[in-house]
């Protein structure tokens, strides 16, 4: 059986026949080839796969892609606008929040949602947000270093702009 | 990564579409909601149905609202919904503690309650929160709707009271004055399934316990709902004492396997410990007590 | 594109040369543009799955690939037999064993190969799996080193001619039994333990994979893989497919993480090149997380029984036996000589009269592996052993932790020690480093806040640990691998424009290597960083040499650099004596040019020279164009980081959960070449050492099934888990490293995990009479020896 799915990615609007088992992490990585989401598990549990789907952070390769026909989907690809660096990018630079890389990309789509939700989160509340991704490198530390320095960066630049 | 068996594919656009689905595609079909029981089974081919039907779009199932003296919370309502919501807190506390440890927050955006209790695995939180809270759940078939109560849900180790062309659509919390509830949970690590969790609820009357709830996760095949401790408090006025009496009960009648997670006698010693632990909690919120 | 210039740096901070420069990788990764091994797409490229045993130890009776092969999607099933015509059906192992790539007679543990499917995308490759048929017949399994070598233990290596039994490594021993032995007769007291290192896995976020293309009209073999050592790799693979090393291109895709799990070479690897080479076609094989925890390298696996004694309270000797898990195959990485790795520095950061060492091996039926995730070469069962033992001692004597360390550490004045088992440390203050960590700490306030949790029945403990590690392998005269020279190679290169270019023999998995070794050229050169290209992994485009893991890629290839970096530097005085018509010995140096002593208006800018290198103008008598140097470095000795750790722990006392509340960390490694890429070095280290200490397992039933095949129950810490890491430093420059730095990426995991097992027994001693537990201490296993019933994990 095939089906065909059609939703917006990044903001534009894809169309593809798949089969109904293709999972949205491989639709993502293999079918539209954006590679920048990662899988490091069968069991859903690293959180490598993140993408937001209609705003909320789900891990895709729990979601089949023919679920989101009709949905919106965000991938880490979507953060930088116009040459543009998103602050939770620009803060995982200036804090040293990766080290191989693997993980940051669902770490930067779980902390966006985060931020856009909750704009001035304490560390406790960034740990508990990240706690369903897992990072072997850096420790977490400087990832709650980096998410409150875009949260710091956010508000500044929200009040000279109000 | 592991990937899921071929299967075939539809999206219910309606409940009742749904179990005209189920019936007419037999034992081989299976309702997906959220996904995150079913698809890492499907991953591992430890579970390779034919069939799925996808609910997703049933968001009708999708509330939590006051009715006729019952928090009724429609069975698509996802765990991040339940965390948040402050009437279930307000008249069901056991809730948001429970979904503070359900899972992570991320995939608490995409698992359902329905999906939740449908999975009946014993050391899934919800099951025993449900059982404590003298929850019943609305199941619907092609011959109608039927109320079953907690008590027989849980059929059988991943089994429930839902028939093969039926779906659970609500469940009904009764709500009683001066009641209180807690949840209280021992993982490994965070995002953990329970090494032992125990639900309470006690509805308190002229200082005395009129009723109590007390069920407990992954103590045993399914959800242990400890019946004779809730005997015990009735009528009685609440301690220290009391609460350990019924913590010795709840030890007693659990039946715990020995895996992983921890020994047999460990896991016996914290249904007693967290039986104890969600009483106090729920009799301090009763008695608005509760700092 | 994404390039350094892009990431906008609010802070000023932008050294030329040593400092927190920000990391020029972050550009592509922040963004999702990071190539990792599944990231590669190749024209025409197929995708390859295994086949794995479900049995520990059986016979196979037979393998029917038809259904299989019928799949329509399916290109080739290989097994062992397509593999024996290729003479590829077993290849050599590190450690001089022979590992089989597929099962052909026996399989040896679960999750074996046995056979690999080829098959045009990745869902039918795995269904195909499902369509092979094979007939086992179950044997009688080991799983329990402690029992391997009972008389009536199944025989797993029947393959090796002349196996009589599971012993995989004969008794290896170091120190002095005699010495040892009158130490213990002489001390006043002596406690004995058994600790066991629980086998667990460095479970890197990107699992193992490869894709590999043969060019049948060329004859080139182009493999890319995550790895951490692909010259090596590159001459196993020339060796076992008997093709010419220069036929043979090996790059390594950004790697998600390494810790000691990439180095070796896995039958995958092997499968999809003879499938590329059969097929003509590029192969992709990528292992899911399963196959990873059950197959892969896994790390420690030590049964160690120690003594250890002490006179007029000071630790004076030292003895342990040791039975090391490797699995069903030897395939530890470790120098030649060392079959034990660098264990034999159990004798730690301690004075002792003296030590001895004995170690052998055996086969199980699991897995093969145990140096890996961190360890340095066995080091971190090392300090854990010795650390544990200190605080036994310390027990038995009702003396603090601390101070016994403190009288019984090597003195300043000692260095360079030569230890009981032939180590020489070159240069350290260890007492001021605990100092340090004591202050941090604020030790004394935690010892009067835990009398006061105890008195109200709460269990809080603190726990110590000391480590001297040596990394940096190594002196060629001391070991080699596979019989290859644990040296590394820099090329440098300063183009006309003096932007340069320098190509290192390490593999950065995360550590950051664009960084850093583009910082030691500048403080050495004073081109900017960001005008410094590094390249690495590239086996065409790198200088030969051992990659990187064991911490060495600071100390061995961070000292080539730098003399790389100096030769040109000399260079480039020589020609800037010619440009300034003045002598070389005239000229000082500051960094970015060189300048006349006594005039230093008149000066040659390091990008001059260049240009001046390439052009036609006059160059020195003798001397040819251009501004590059090579350099394979040899380094004279093993570095010596060294640190203490202190941790702080709450146990709940009904559910017995450990609560890791802080760390505080002092390393010295020497000089740092960037603060920042160290402390999140220690960081990372630091959380893996909270997973072992805490939930880290991978555990076997009798019948050797594997019960933590997958991240639901092997358990990694988050960010819950971990506390916010307290770190401090002391600098200790070693002195015969060209930078001072010494090499810090394993330290934490050496000192983290006896630090939280220490504090935990602290919580539990004197309310529980609690004096030993062994890794992890999970609630379960914490609660059992609260009820006096520890046991060791199977």
């Amino acid at each position: 059986m095939t089906i065909n799915v059609s939703m917006t990615v990044n903001g534009t609007q894809v169309s593809h026949d798949i089969e109904p088992r293709m999972l949205l992490v491989h639709f993502i990585r293999e079918t539209l080839a954006l590679t920048g989401t990662h899988w490091g598990c069968d069991t859903s549990n690293c959180g490598a796969c993140v993408v937001r789907i209609d705003g909320q952070p789900v891990k895709s390769c729990t979601i089949l892609a023919a679920m989101c026909d009709g949905h919106e989907v965000a991938t880490v690809e979507s953060l930088e606008v116009d040459g543009q660096l998103d602050p939770i990018q620009m803060g995982f630079h200036e804090r040293h929040a990766l080290q191989c890389g693997f993980c940051t990309p669902g770490m930067l789509m779980t902390t966006r949602a985060l931020l856009d939700e909750n704009p001035d989160p304490t560390d406790h509340e960034i740990r508990v947000a990240i706690s369903g991704a897992i990072c072997r490198c850096t420790g977490y530390k400087n990832i709650v270093s980096a998410v409150r320095w875009a949260a710091d960066h956010e508000a500044a630049t929200a009040n000279r702009e109000g | 990564m592991q990937t899921p068996a071929v299967f075939e594919y539809e999206r219910a656009t309606s409940v009742d579409g749904a179990i005209a689905s189920l019936e007419r595609l037999g034992s081989e079909a299976r309702v997906i909601a959220g996904g995150h029981s079913l698809l890492p089974m499907m991953k591992l081919r430890l579970a390779n149905p034919e069939h799925l039907i996808d609910i997703n779009d049933l968001t009708e199932l999708s509330y939590i609202r006051e009715q006729e003296g019952e928090i009724r919370i429609g069975a698509m309502t996802r765990h991040v919904d339940l965390l948040r919501s402050d009437l279930l807190a307000q008249h069901f506390p056991l809730f948001r503690d429970a979904e503070t440890v359900i899972a992570d927050p991320v995939v608490r955006n995409r698992g359902t309650i329905g999906g939740s209790l449908c999975q009946a695995d014993a050391a899934e939180d919800l099951s025993a929160v449900c059982a404590a809270a003298k929850a019943s759940v609305v199941i619907r078939g092609s011959g109608g709707e039927r109320v079953v109560s907690m008590d027989g849900f849980h059929v059988r180790p991943f089994t429930t009271a839902v028939g093969a062309a039926e779906i659970l659509t609500e469940v009904r919390l009764p709500v009683r004055p001066d009641g209180g509830s807690a949840h209280d949970k021992v993982e490994r690590r965070a995002g953990d399934w329970a090494i032992a969790a125990a639900s309470a609820a006690v509805w308190m009357q002229d200082g005395t316990i009129g009723d109590a709830g007390i069920a407990l996760s992954a103590v045993g095949l399914t959800t242990i709902h400890v019946t004779r401790a809730e005997d015990l408090l009735r009528g009685k006025a609440p301690s220290d004492e009391l609460f350990a009496e019924a913590g010795a009960i709840a030890s007693e009648d659990c039946s715990p396997t020995s895996d992983g997670r921890g020994p047999v006698d460990y896991k016996r010693h914290l249904a007693g410990v967290l039986t104890q632990r969600a009483l106090r909690r729920a009799t301090a919120r009763a008695l608005h007590q509760e700092a | 594109m994404a390039t350094v210039e892009n990431l906008p740096s609010p802070s000023t901070e932008r050294p030329i040369g040593f400092g927190r420069l920000k990391r020029k990788e972050d550009a592509r990764f922040i963004r999702g543009q990071g190539t990792y091994l599944d990231d590669i797409r190749l024209p025409g490229m197929v995708h390859g799955a295994i086949l794995r045993s479900p049995y520990a130890h059986a016979r196979i009776v037979s393998i029917d690939t038809s259904r299989a092969l019928a799949h329509p999607n399916v290109a080739a099933v290989v097994t062992a037999k397509d593999l024996e015509t290729l003479g590829l059906a077993w290849m050599p192992t590190i450690s001089y064993d022979t590992q089989a790539v597929l099962a052909g007679d026996k399989v040896r543990f679960q999750g074996q190969e046995v056979a690999f499917v080829i098959a045009s995308d990745e869902y039918s490759a795995n269904d195909a799996l499902q369509l092979i048929d094979v007939e086992y017949e179950p044997l009688p399994a080991i799983v329990n080193a402690r029992k391997a070598l009972d008389l009536d233990a199944p025989l797993i290596r029947d393959d090796k001619a002349g196996q009589r039994d599971n012993l995989a490594s004969p008794t290896w021993e170091a120190g002095d039994e005699a010495a040892t032995n009158r130490a213990f007769a002489e001390a006043d007291t002596v406690v004995s333990r058994d600790i066991i290192y629980p086998r667990c896995h460095p479970a890197p976020l990107e699992t193992c994979g490869i894709v590999a293309d043969f060019d049948p009209k060329t004859g080139q073999l182009n493999i890319w893989n995550g790895n951490q050592a692909p010259h090596a790799h590159r001459t196993v693979y020339a060796h076992v497919a008997g093709l010419a090393e220069h036929m043979i291109r090996i790059r390594c895709s950004d790697i998600g993480g390494g810790f000691g799990n990439k180095v070796p070479v896995y039958p995958g690897y092997v499968c999809a090149i003879a499938g590329s080479i059969v097929a003509g076609v590029p192969v992709k094989w990528i292992e899911n997380r399963t196959e990873n925890l059950v197959s892969t390298g896994f790390a420690r696996d030590y049964v160690m029984r120690a003594e250890m004694c002490s006179k007029d309270g000071k630790i004076t000797g030292l003895r342990v036996d040791v039975i090391a898990d490797h699995g069903a195959f030897d395939s530890t990485a470790q120098p030649t000589k060392f079959p034990a790795g660098f264990f034999h520095i159990v004798c730690g950061s301690y004075d002792l009269q003296a030590s001895h060492v004995k170690v052998k091996a055996v086969y199980t039926n699991k897995a093969p592996g145990g140096v890996a995730y961190r360890c340095s070469f066995r080091i971190t069962e090392a300090v854990y052993l010795v650390e544990r033992m200190v605080d036994a001692l310390a027990l038995e004597m009702k003396a603090d932790p601390i101070d016994l360390r403190m009288r019984s550490f090597i003195a300043p004045g000692q260095f360079p020690y030569e230890t009981t088992t032939g180590w020489t440390y070159d240069s350290g203050n260890y007492a001021e480093t605990m100092k340090v960590a004591m202050d941090i700490a604020g030790y004394d306030d935690l010892r009067r806040e835990q009398r006061e949790k105890r008195e109200r029945g709460e269990l809080m403990g603190i726990g110590v640990a000391f480590f001297t590690e040596g990394v940096g392998a190594g002196p060629r005269k001391h070991m080699d691998i596979l019989g290859l020279a644990m040296n590394d190679g820099a090329d440098l290169r300063v183009h006309p424009s003096g932007k340069a270019v320098v190509s290192i023999s390490a593999q950065t998995q995360g550590q950051g290597h664009e960084t850093t070794f583009a910082q030691i050229v500048a403080e050495e050169l004073g081109i900017p960083p960001e005008d410094i290209e590094v390249r690495q992994g590239d086996t065409d485009k790198s200088p030969y040499g051992l990659g990187t893991y064991g911490s060495r890629s600071t100390p061995v290839s961070g000292a080539a650099v730098a003399v790389v970096s100096r030769k040109v530097r000399d260079k480039a005085r020589l020609i800037a004596a010619t440009m300034l018509e003045t002598r070389p010995e005239d000229l000082a140096w500051e960094k970015g040019r060189w300048y006349v002593k006594g005039d230093p208006e008149k000066g040659a800018m390091i990008e001059d020279i260049a240009l001046r290198a390439y052009s036609g103008e006059p160059m020195p008598e003798g001397m040819e164009g251009g501004l590059d140097a090579q350099v394979i470095y040899d380094p004279p000795n093993l570095t010596y980081p060294y640190g203490a750790y202190i941790a702080v722990v709450d146990v709940d006392p009904d559910t017995a959960q450990v609560t890791v509340r802080r760390i505080i960390a002092v390393d010295d490694c020497g000089v740092r070449i960037n603060p920042m890429i160290v402390d999140g070095q220690i960081h990372g280290g630091l959380a893996e050492g909270v997973g072992i200490a805490l939930m880290e397992l991978l555990s076997f039933d009798a019948e050797g099934n594997c019960l933590n095949s997958s991240f639901m129950d092997y358990l990694i810490p988050t960010a819950l888990e971990c506390p916010d890491f307290e770190l401090g430093e002391t600098v200790t420059p070693c002195p015969h490293h060209p930078l001072g730095a010494k090499g810090v990426g394993e330290s934490p995991n050496v000192g983290s995990p006896p630090a939280i097992v220490n504090a935990v027994i602290d919580a539990l001693y004197e309310t529980h009479g609690v004096d030993h537990i062994d890794m992890p201490c999970t609630p379960a296993r914490v609660w059992a020896a609260m009820q006096g019933r520890a046991e060791p994990p199977q």
